[in-house]
């Protein structure tokens, strides 16, 4: 059981918390103008790294907010939570070393 | 009764406290602090339940959970299988029933209660032997919060059986009571004694078993408790499990391990033979050897090592270089041939003895270590797998490491309490307890290995190792499963390492090829085995998994038993419905009436008249179970427009909407009608199933991608009670609840609502809105009034013949219209063109959650399938929801028994299937592939075995015009 530090309850058990899959993989901005490659992109391609992973969880038996979170694949060890953008520490880290 | 085998004095028994028992219905006499094996060795029983599948003479072998032969059944109002004797506590007055390898469940109601307990510590430390209450004593100087957790009745550990070593200058048994006294006092430390840690998982979330035999058949008090606990670090002090050598005849009553034999000496005051013979291939037995000599026994020792690292004891008969080669006797040992390790093993000779105490080498218990994927590697000098260092956040201490001599555990204890680093030294742990022989198999006179038992609790012996090898096994796990090594209650304690070291010896340089790489304990797990040659780690170990030891599922459970195990949502009309006799359906967790069954009917008979009543005359249901969001803010509007595929934002104030809303693959999640309040205010349901699913689904959208809206999303479902009032009369029996409301056909339209007061005085919100078709209403008012308006809803229908309605009727009215149901008729991977409701799919918007989906080629091209009904051309059969369907020229001219030859392609299968009253026969709904273009073809529905042909249809079958909803 992961003990997962969200960003507004501070740090609660796993089974409080659903997970979201990849971070930062944002809803186009223009569905309609994307060939169906591209949307499929969209739709059913994520990363799937061994190592640094930057991902969304949801605290959904506390405050129902979603956050991002950076994960070792490898390791479960989640060294940090965030609200919004990446930081730009991560930015660099991501996939396997 | 006398106890021969009891010394006057020794052990931490309580020789003034007498316990009867009866073992196979023989009386017995131990003492308090006695296990039921020291109990029974004590009064000389030295043999328990025969061996499972063989069906041998088996004894008592060890002293602890690592048992493979003693296991009892605890009779009584409830009976307990498989209890491994080592370890049960002895309790005044116990029935007990020697098992032959194998249990039976008791069918009867466990009548005990169990519970679980959550508890955050700031260190726990696992087992009380001398490292673990070295830790313990040390964390607990620090301030912080310790827990200690050791599965037997004692503290102590081995120690308890080496009464007379001296620990920080003081006798070990008085060292425990100096320990265990402090840490009585630290406030700020816990002690739970019976209790396993089983489970270790991320973050240092440890699960345990408390076995609660303090307190028996008191009220209220549980007797098992399962402990999850948040732990900020972890000392594992869980020491080492001694093996056994493979011998011919290794499993007679009589063999028993060295550490075994002491501790009964040294901790309970049982001298379990008189004429004993200690073969051993390490140090650690000659303790064991001077012990029993000083106990009074005869003793001789055999040692396979030509020489040993300490003094051969007083008035022990050594014979250094020898092999014990075969146990002889027929139902206990009697004696042991002996013959030299490196010499003719037919040269034998042969020792008489009562009692052959083993002594293998020693396996760390790293289960809980590599629980965690903790990294083990195989030590030459240990013979063991050891761990190669701690996980995060643990330390290991004492015989976990392979530091196998107290004052090191101890100091280990000292160093991982108080989160030092770790003072043994690689050198110092592999000298530290002096040489072991790797000594896996030792050849009989007679040349077969058939009773050179490896897991005797399988019954497996050499021979099926070498069997498993011959059949092309080379990977331990593929071993494993062959045998059933290692699969029985105590999982191998003993006989995994035992299997390892004998594969080492069995297999040859080439079979390591085809080793697989990355097992746990492998040398160079992680980047592939480097060496090659066949050693125990070059094959590395079996997964360790929780649980280390037993639990029952009974304590998992724990009180969320039968009410209890999971909570009941009922509606505020729930006591009307059990008064008019409902039948219940679980939707959700909601109990829902399914129908409502009068004397004499059974479901079909009350659904048809349920279902005539609703179409010829008026009915009524509960419906408030369906989910209820309200939306409110500016941004209310333009964030629905997204969610559903049709259009929000236009929608009247007063008027309601159904909207499907699907994902961005475009398939259909959920359904419903949504109410708009005011400009910036909506109402939306939802599916029952699917409210909380729901209410994320909008949460997730707003908050990751659309946070610049203003809208807020409120649960409201249990806020509102609803009633669906369905029927071409449901006009009049609104009309009476609710004088003061207009409800012509033209005063209040279909699809709006009206706020109004009732003729009770109770504020309602009222709609016109339909799930079967017909005419309908339904009324909400705060869950408060629910039971109040049910009652005024049955009193005011009274004279129209109102009949009460459920979730059964529901569905066959809402089939015959083909309204589909998400989750039945649908399975995420259907549309809502799929589903024939192009119509409620926005063609104007720019965009909607999904819309692009539909453009795909995946989307626009033929084959999809579609929703369509069926009417078996017998017009009495129920097609079983979830028959596949095939092509009359696919199908099988004889019934089948078994699979098809060949693969029969599925062009569909049945979502819903029911008897319509309507139409006096049978229907029912279907996706089928190309559906739509298919009407009126003939094919066939397949299930067990059989085909049976149906005709395709339109989707709806009964008011295709829609006629009936105006009344």
């Amino acid at each position: 059981m992961l003990m997962i530090e969200c960003p507004h309850c501070g740090v609660r058990p796993e089974g409080e918390f659903t997970y979201g899959g990849q971070a930062h993989v944002p809803y186009p901005e223009d569905p309609q103008a994307l060939t169906d490659e591209e949307w499929a992109q969209y739709l059913f391609y994520r990363d799937n790294p061994k190592g640094t992973f930057r991902e969304r969880w949801v605290h959904s038996a506390g405050c129902r907010k979603w956050f991002n979170a950076i994960r070792d694949t490898r390791t479960y060890d989640i060294t940090s939570t965030y609200l919004g953008a990446a930081p730009a520490e991560a930015n660099s880290t991501q996939g396997a070393q | 009764m006398g106890s021969p085998h009891r010394l006057a004095s020794g052990g931490i028994v309580d020789r003034g406290t007498s316990r009867t028992f009866t073992i196979d219905g023989r009386s017995f006499e131990g003492v308090a602090g006695d296990t039921v094996t020291s109990a029974a060795l004590a009064n000389g029983v030295l043999q328990v339940g025969d061996s499972i599948y063989r069906g041998r003479p088996r004894g008592v072998m060890t002293s602890g959970v690592e048992e493979p032969n003693a296991f009892v059944r605890i009779n009584g109002e409830y009976g307990e299988s498989m209890q491994p004797a080592t370890i049960t506590e002895l309790v005044d007055g116990s029935e007990l029933t020697w098992e032959d390898g194998i249990g039976t469940l008791d069918q009867s109601v466990d009548p005990a209660e169990y519970d679980h307990m959550h508890v955050h510590t700031d260190v726990a430390v696992i087992g009380a032997g001398p490292a673990g209450l070295a830790a313990a004593r040390a964390a607990a100087a620090t301030g912080v919060r310790v827990m200690l957790f050791e599965q037997d009745f004692a503290l102590g550990g081995s120690l308890l059986g080496r009464p007379n070593e001296v620990v920080e200058g003081i006798p070990a048994g008085a060292w425990i009571e100096d320990v265990t006294a402090q840490l009585e006092q630290a406030i700020n430390c816990r002690i739970l004694k019976r209790t396993s840690v089983f489970g270790s998982y991320d973050s240092n979330y440890l699960i345990a078993l408390e076995k609660r035999v303090e307190a028996p058949g008191t009220d209220g008090v549980s007797r098992q408790r399962v402990w999850h606990i948040n732990a900020g670090r972890v000392v594992l002090a869980t020491g080492a499990f001694e093996r056994t050598l493979v011998f011919a005849g290794n499993d007679l009553p009589g063999v028993m391990l060295a550490s075994a034999a002491q501790n009964y000496l040294g901790r309970y005051g049982v001298l379990a033979g008189e004429q004993v013979v200690v073969f051993t291939t390490n140090d650690s037995a000659y303790g064991v050897a001077a012990d029993l000599a000083a106990a009074g026994a005869s003793v001789s020792l055999v040692d396979s090592r030509a020489s040993a690292g300490v003094d051969d004891p007083a008035s022990v008969d050594v014979h250094h270089g020898s092999v014990a080669v075969e146990a002889i006797g027929s139902d206990r040992v009697v004696g042991v041939r002996i013959a030299p390790r490196d010499g003719d093993i037919q040269q034998t000779q042969q020792l008489p003895c009562d009692l052959l105490a083993v002594s293998g080498g020693w396996s760390a218990n790293v289960n809980l270590h590599s629980q965690r994927q903790g990294a083990l590697h195989w030590d030459d000098d240990l013979l063991g797998f050891v761990p190669s260092g701690a996980v995060r956040d643990q330390s290991l201490a004492g015989s976990v490491t392979g530091t196998y001599w107290t004052d090191g555990a101890v100091a280990e204890g000292i160093a991982a309490g108080s989160a030092q680093p770790d003072p043994t030294t690689a050198q110092e742990r592999r000298t530290g307890s002096g040489t072991t022989d790797g000594l896996w198999l030792i050849p009989s006179p007679a040349g077969d290995f058939d009773t050179h038992f490896v897991d005797l609790q399988r019954d497996e012996t050499a021979a099926g190792v070498v069997r498993a090898v011959r059949a092309g096994m080379r990977s331990v796990e593929h071993v494993k499963r062959y045998t059933s090594i290692s699969t029985g209650l105590d999982q191998g304690k003993i006989g995994g390492v035992l299997t390892i070291g004998l594969l080492s010896q069995l297999l040859g340089e080439h079979d390591m090829a085809s080793m697989p790489a990355g097992q746990p304990g492998q040398d160079g797990a992680e980047g592939g085995a480097t060496d090659r040659s066949p050693s125990p780690g070059a094959i590395g170990t079996t997964t360790f998994r929780a649980p280390f030891t037993p639990v029952a599922f009974a304590a998992l459970a724990g009180r969320a038993r039968g009410e209890l195990y999971d909570p009941a949502r009922v509606t505020p009309a729930q006591a009307r419905h059990v008064a008019r006799g409902a039948e219940f359906e679980d939707v959700g967790q909601w109990k829902r009436p399914w129908f409502y069954p009068q004397s004499g009917e059974d479901m079909n008979a009350a659904v048809a008249r349920e279902c005539r009543a609703a179409r010829t005359n008026v009915a009524y249901m509960d419906g408030s179970t369906l989910g209820k969001i309200e939306i409110r803010g500016k941004d209310a509007p333009t964030f629905l427009n997204r969610i559903y595929t049709n259009a929000f934002a236009k929608l009247s104030v007063g008027k309601q909407r159904y909207g499907v809303m699907c994902g961005p693959d475009g398939m259909v999640l959920d359904d419903g009608v949504s109410f708009r309040l005011a400009e910036d205010r909506y109402l939306m349901t939802t599916t029952t199933g699917g409210a909380a699913k729901v209410l994320e689904w909008l949460e997730e959208w707003h908050q990751t991608e659309w946070p610049e809206l203003d809208v807020f999303f409120t649960s409201v479902t249990e806020q509102w009670s609803t009633t669906v009032v369905a029927g071409p009369r449901s006009r009049d029996v609104i009309h009476k609840i609710a004088p003061d409301l207009d409800v012509s056909k033209e005063g209040f339209e279909f699809m709006s609502f009206h706020d109004t007061v009732l003729a009770s005085g109770i504020p309602a919100r009222i709609a016109r809105v339909t799930f079967s078709g017909e005419l309908a209403f339904e009324v909400n008012v705060s869950g408060w009034y629910g039971e109040a308006v049910w009652d005024d809803i049955t009193h005011a229908g009274a004279e129209f013949g109102i009949t009460p309605y459920g979730t059964e009727t529901m569905h066959v009215l809402r089939a015959e219209k083909a309204f589909p149901i998400v989750g039945q008729d649908t399975d995420g991977t259907v549309t809502p063109q799929d589903l024939g409701m192009d119509w409620v799919v926005a063609k104007k918007k720019k965009d909607f959650i999904g819309m692009r989906s539909y453009a795909r080629a995946g989307h626009v091209e033929e084959g999809r399938k579609q929703l369509v009904s069926l009417f078996p051309t017998d017009p009495e059969l129920r097609l079983p929801e979830g028959s596949q369907l095939v092509t009359t020229d696919n199908t099988p001219a004889d019934p089948l028994d078994g699979i098809a030859p060949q693969p029969i392609p599925m062009i569909g299968h049945v979502t819903s299937s029911y008897r319509s009253e309507a139409l006096d026969r049978t229907f029912a709904l279907a996706l089928v592939r190309d559906g739509r273009t298919r009407i009126g073809e003939e094919v066939m529905a397949s299930f067990e075995g059989r085909f049976y042909p149906v005709q395709i249809a339109e989707a709806v079958v009964y008011d295709k015009e829609g006629a009936r909803r105006d009344g």
